[in-house]
């Protein structure tokens, strides 16, 4: 039932890495966006800085609750018609990292909350400026503990990748989904596209449950 | 010694929600002059020196310290309620000693006693440096300057954050029951430490503390507090032998005869 | 242009039967899958326990497009027929989410207190017992708020099922775009957003309602909002 040619396996491994190489790259870029984005999300939102804050709690519940395809086609459809044209790695990278913001900021904000409040009142007494407040004291205790859930959106992340074949991105989903059009045989492309992520994703979760382990989970 | 009081509490209402902590609050502390706060839990000692330390906002009247408003700001004449930069400004000369230390697990000892000096007071890192070793030394924990908070006992711990108060040069310090935390065999090395603070400085010195024999030596004054309200006031050989109100004998019982 | 949004808007509602077709039989299999695999994971024999863990790291370690694009086109090239779009979609929504979801099974189950687990067997129940009339009805209200979220993952994940063909709200605005000008576009998915919104905020209020009713009959208050799994996404 199943035959496997591993001469064919074999001679579009190369292809599928490429693909893979866009995949991971993708991932990278979203993340590092993520994570910016995220923590000044949650900043604003412990601040509790006027408006902003209910904008941002907006924005973070909407775009949490929808799928992240419709938001990947607003991203790459809509904003050429505005004068800002975007190669699809751009655009799917842009979509990734705001949606994974609204749950980075979520994590940090859970971290933020762990910290004592006495070392905010330590603070307070001694005077330190808000930016010190948080970036001397309130951040490095928040942010090493939140790291394994960090982490997990990561992988989250690299395997919600493919959907962005959708607006074109020529990841490994749609190398090897190439690869079955000029070929007809679907089987050993998209078995080892789901090996490759396989190969990535569980390792990863093993580190990070060590990691977990170590730091204490939240 | 000037005769400007240094703490001025005038009118001072506090609630928590339907829960009034203190009302009508009249009272002034002398420059140099230590106090010692005494009551049960909940009668509003440590809001207090959370007011002082603008952890919390008064709902009426005024605070003010070393002759400027602390809760209010003059703004075209009138007074309104201060704003977080002004408070600030205010504040620099207060400095707060926790229960619970509070110091920053993130940094070293050194590192605690010398990001204020030199984020808020502008001091040079040689010079804050040189001023952390100074009070490290007077503290007795010299050699731990480099040591995180948390291989510290508790006792030492305590002993950098006051350190670390110390090291910004307040002219009032608030005490908030520093050695409540404390296993007793470490309560000794902290007030002795308190003793000589108060008699080789002149800061004056706001204490909540549940510990009787130190507040008879360390204090000027013992004030009651009961229901949000000072029902007694007055030096502490007195308020120890003869206390006047009748709340007074019972609390005083009660709590020396334990100890 | 707006009198075009009363033509947009119907086209895209046309999709939403899809759309709640694929949710509902893929929250119906995840349930299924999220029980028997978690129960699973707590089972006695390691055999048993060996086959779920595969099942749930195989699952949760692959995409979800992988999986989709491999039911739909690699399975058919195996087995020889072809599993209708919606029939592949919700397998696909059921076997991925039932991995997670086997994991707050596992975990609801494991937290209930052991002196729960002792009573029990002071009180000579049987395991099937123990499991069903006491640590379930406990465990299943820790684990409602989590599947909540997860049911959201899913209903998002419905959206997927347009990349194989199933006529749901994505797809249903996809083939709208070409024809749209400016404005249009963005309207569409506007409009796309505030459907699933909506059906989100659907799921979350049926789940808060069972969560009260399930509280209640183990005579507890439902979690209070604060205390709710704060990282949302798939739990792992």
């Amino acid at each position: 039932m199943i035959d496997w040619d591993w001469d064919y396996a074999i001679r579009i491994l190369p292809a599928l890495l490429g693909g893979l190489r866009v995949t991971v790259l993708a991932t990278l870029l979203g993340s590092v966006l993520a994570f910016a984005l995220g923590l000044v999300f949650a900043v604003v939102r412990r601040n509790r800085v006027p408006v902003l804050n209910q904008l941002v709690w907006g924005f973070v519940e909407l775009w949490r609750s929808t799928p992240l395809l419709v938001q990947a086609y607003l991203i790459f459809f809509v904003l050429p018609d505005v004068g800002v044209t975007l190669s699809p790695l751009t655009a799917g990278v842009l979509a990734l990292g705001l949606h994974y913001a609204c749950y980075t900021s979520e994590v940090y904000r859970a971290g933020i909350d762990a910290v004592p409040q006495g070392q905010w009142e330590a603070a307070t007494a001694l005077s330190l400026p808000t930016s010190r407040v948080w970036l001397g004291v309130v951040l490095p205790q928040a942010i090493p503990r939140v790291l394994p859930a960090l982490g997990n959106n990561v992988i989250s992340m690299f395997k919600e990748v493919p959907l962005l074949l959708a607006i074109t991105v020529v990841e490994v989903v749609a190398t090897a989904r190439q690869i079955t059009a000029g070929s007809f045989r679907p089987v050993e492309p998209f078995t080892m596209a789901g090996i490759l992520f396989l190969l990535i994703s569980y390792p990863a979760a093993i580190l990070i449950r060590r990691l977990e382990r170590r730091v204490g989970v939240l | 010694m000037s005769s400007e009081p240094m703490i001025v509490f005038a009118g001072v209402e506090k609630r928590f929600g339907d829960n009034v902590v203190l009302s009508d609050l009249d009272f002034t502390v002398a420059p140099a002059e230590h106090v010692t706060l005494i009551g049960p839990s909940g009668s509003g000692k440590t809001t207090i020196l959370r007011l002082l330390m603008t952890l919390e906002k008064v709902n009426a009247g005024t605070i003010s310290v070393g002759g400027r408003y602390l809760s209010h700001m003059e703004k075209g004449g009138t007074l309104v309620p201060a704003d977080e930069k002004y408070s600030r400004e205010v504040r620099k000369r207060i400095g707060m000693v926790f229960q619970q230390f509070n110091l920053f697990p993130n940094m070293t000892v050194r590192g605690n006693l010398i990001e204020a000096p030199t984020r808020v007071l502008g001091l040079s890192k040689e010079e804050a440096n040189s001023r952390a070793v100074e009070l490290l030394d007077l503290v007795g924990l010299g050699e731990k300057i480099d040591e995180h908070p948390s291989r510290l006992s508790g006792g030492q711990q305590q002993r950098v954050a006051i350190a670390r108060a110390l090291a910004m040069r307040p002219d009032v310090l608030l005490l908030d029951e520093v050695t409540s935390a404390l296993d007793p065999e470490l309560v000794a090395g902290v007030l002795s430490l308190l003793r000589d603070i108060g008699e080789t400085t002149d800061i004056t010195i706001l204490c909540v503390t549940h510990e009787m024999g130190f507040a008879q030596d360390f204090s000027h004054r013992v004030m009651m507090f009961d229901g949000g309200k000072v029902i007694e006031d007055a030096a502490p050989d007195q308020m120890f032998s003869a206390p006047e109100h009748p709340r007074t004998k019972e609390f005083l019982a009660a709590v020396l005869n334990r100890s | 242009m707006f009198d075009n949004i009363g033509l947009i808007v119907s086209r895209l509602l046309s999709g939403v039967p899809a759309t709640v077709s694929a949710a509902v039989g893929g929250i119906a299999v995840t349930i299924l899958l999220s029980f028997a695999a978690g129960l699973a994971l707590l089972a006695r024999s390691r055999w048993v326990r060996g086959v779920a863990r595969t099942y749930v790291e195989f699952f949760r370690g692959t995409s979800e497009v992988v999986q989709l694009f491999w039911i739909f086109f690699v399975l058919p090239a195996l087995v020889g027929f072809q599993i209708v779009p919606l029939g592949a979609g919700i397998l696909v929504l059921g076997l991925n989410h039932g991995a997670y979801g086997a994991e707050i099974v596992r975990g609801a189950v494991g937290s209930v207190p052991r002196q729960q687990y002792e009573g029990c067997v002071a009180l000579s129940m049987s395991p099937a017992q123990r499991m069903f009339r006491v640590l379930l009805p406990q465990a299943v209200v820790e684990m409602l708020p989590s599947f909540n979220n997860l049911f959201i993952q899913l209903l998002k994940s419905t959206a997927l099922l347009s990349l194989v063909t199933v006529q749901e709200v994505a797809f249903q605005g996809q083939v709208l775009v070409p024809n749209l000008g400016v404005g249009e576009k963005l309207t569409i998915y506007l409009v796309e957003l505030v459907i699933y919104l909506v059906l989100a905020v659907l799921i979350t209020f049926t789940m808060r309602r069972i969560e009260g009713w399930a509280s209640a009959r183990v005579g507890r208050a439902p979690t209070p909002r604060a205390r709710r799994p704060v990282l949302p996404g798939k739990p792992s």
